[in-house]
């Protein structure tokens, strides 16, 4: 037996799960993209009050890192959506819930390389900006940030394509992205190999441009 | 007499236990340039940075201008951008060019705007001997060439005072005769200077006094005739004897 006897021979059925594929690739990229970017505003100043002298900040900070990074997202993503609305009295929508959840756990981990990358940069750089008369914010943004940032763009990427990966866990809270849909069509259609196969090239071809922007983005502020 | 620029009151600096500086007072009037020596250890970086609060005095105080430096944040911006400071290691900002690096804090303290600014920095980039690399970058430069950028960034902001924390120790030996032509040449323009240095030369040509640190404390101070020629401490003199 060889490995193309699993592949279906009519490929027919994808006239009907490509298209479910990009309606669910809306969602996955709506909620990626706003959730890594409130990830980066959570994250980069969870990351700065870390490696600052705020004590009361710093240890807020250290309770989220530390309840993020000990549960896994799929717990956290059932909590968001089933647990914190009946607490505060509020329902969020799947796919309101969904944001949260990377907003919250991407967050959780930017602010551990925002965090690193500021500590890397040499403190003769904070030191020659307050040298010169520039305000403490000013030195940090001008003199310290365009550095850190540098730093820290490959681990970035790197966790926001975790980012992308992770949304298909939001499948638990119902949120119709990729990995929901076709679950969705393969509970109907039973066509399990040819569905999870062309789930998987999908997400490898939606990952592998991301990749490339990263490269992009990388070689381009490297110059 | 003319007026006392900056004067350091009784100041002392601890980090922990350790007592880095004990109880030092020391005035410089404008004009004046005054180099501190001393072995390693002895306090002279610390003593400078606590002037411009880049290290925080543990107690004693600046007066500038016979006013106290008070501890407020805007207070300790506005003394910084009328004494400036050149560090051992250079400290350019790698991503700017050396324009960039020299006209970056008048723009944004808005001491200049960015035309005036950019004439300025080539002005000044000139003055070191530097304006064919006004568009390259730090790690382009030697050593010697970075530390020069350095000093133009610092005059860029038009400071009544420059602090030079052992400006050439971080250099080749070859490079560190443009760099002290450069000092020697603010110096004779009347530049207040306040120099930690291992250039026993430089201290003794150019200087108008010179001050010997160790163990935190000033163990002997006055003109550098005196200095290095006739040191009355046996500290002083077993220092100078390893530079004769």
């Amino acid at each position: 037996m060889s490995i193309w006897d699993f592949l279906p021979h009519n490929l027919a059925f994808l006239s009907t799960l490509l298209p479910m594929l990009f309606r669910g690739l809306k969602w996955t990229v709506i909620i990626s993209v706003i959730g890594i970017s409130l990830a980066l505003v959570i994250g980069s100043v969870t990351g700065y009050v870390l490696q600052s002298r705020f004590r009361t900040a710093k240890k807020i900070a250290q309770v989220y890192l530390w309840v993020i990074r000990g549960t896994p997202i799929m717990v956290q993503a059932l909590y968001v959506y089933y647990v914190i609305p009946k607490m505060i009295g509020i329902d969020f929508s799947s796919n309101q819930a969904g944001v949260i959840v990377v907003a919250l756990n991407s967050g959780a981990f930017v602010a551990e390389v925002v965090r690193g990358a500021l500590m890397e940069v040499d403190c003769g750089q904070c030191e020659a900006g307050l040298s010169l008369g520039l305000t403490e914010w000013q030195t940090l943004f001008h003199c310290v940030v365009p550095l850190a940032f540098r730093a820290a763009l490959p681990a970035l990427f790197n966790q926001f394509i975790i980012a992308v990966k992770d949304t298909a866990l939001l499948s638990v809270i119902v949120v119709q992205e990729v990995t929901k849909e076709a679950q969705n069509y393969a509970a109907l259609s039973f066509k399990t190999i040819g569905t999870y196969t062309t789930l998987a090239l999908f997400y490898l071809a939606v990952l592998s441009a991301l990749m490339l922007l990263g490269k992009l983005i990388e070689r381009r502020v490297r110059r | 007499m003319s007026e006392t620029m900056i004067e350091i009151c009784n100041l002392s600096k601890s980090f922990g236990d350790l007592e880095v500086l004990k109880d030092i007072s020391l005035g410089v009037t404008r004009g004046e340039v005054v180099c501190i020596i001393g072995p390693s250890g002895s306090g002279k970086s610390t003593l400078l940075r606590c002037v411009n609060r880049l290290e925080t005095p543990s107690s004693g105080e600046i007066k500038y201008k016979g006013k106290t430096v008070s501890v407020k944040k805007s207070d300790i911006v506005q003394f910084r951008r009328e004494v400036g400071m050149v560090f051992r290691r250079f400290n350019l900002f790698p991503l700017r060019t050396a324009l960039e690096n020299v006209m970056m804090a008048p723009v944004l303290t808005r001491k200049k705007n960015r035309e005036e600014a950019r004439t300025k920095a080539l002005e000044l980039l000139d003055k070191v001997g530097l304006a064919s690399k006004a568009d390259v970058r730090p790690a382009q430069l030697s050593g010697g060439q970075q530390q020069r950028v350095a000093i133009a960034r610092a005059l860029a902001m038009e400071p009544e005072a420059l602090l030079f924390d052992e400006p050439t120790s971080a250099l080749d030996p070859e490079l560190v005769g443009d760099v002290l032509e450069v000092m020697r040449k603010l110096a004779d323009e009347g530049m207040t200077m306040i120099v930690v240095t291992h250039e026993m030369g430089f201290a003794a040509n150019v200087a108008d006094h010179v001050i010997f640190m160790d163990g935190g404390f000033i163990v002997e101070q006055g003109p550098p005739k005196e200095i290095f020629t006739a040191p009355q401490q046996k500290r002083t003199k077993e220092f100078l004897s390893r530079f004769l």
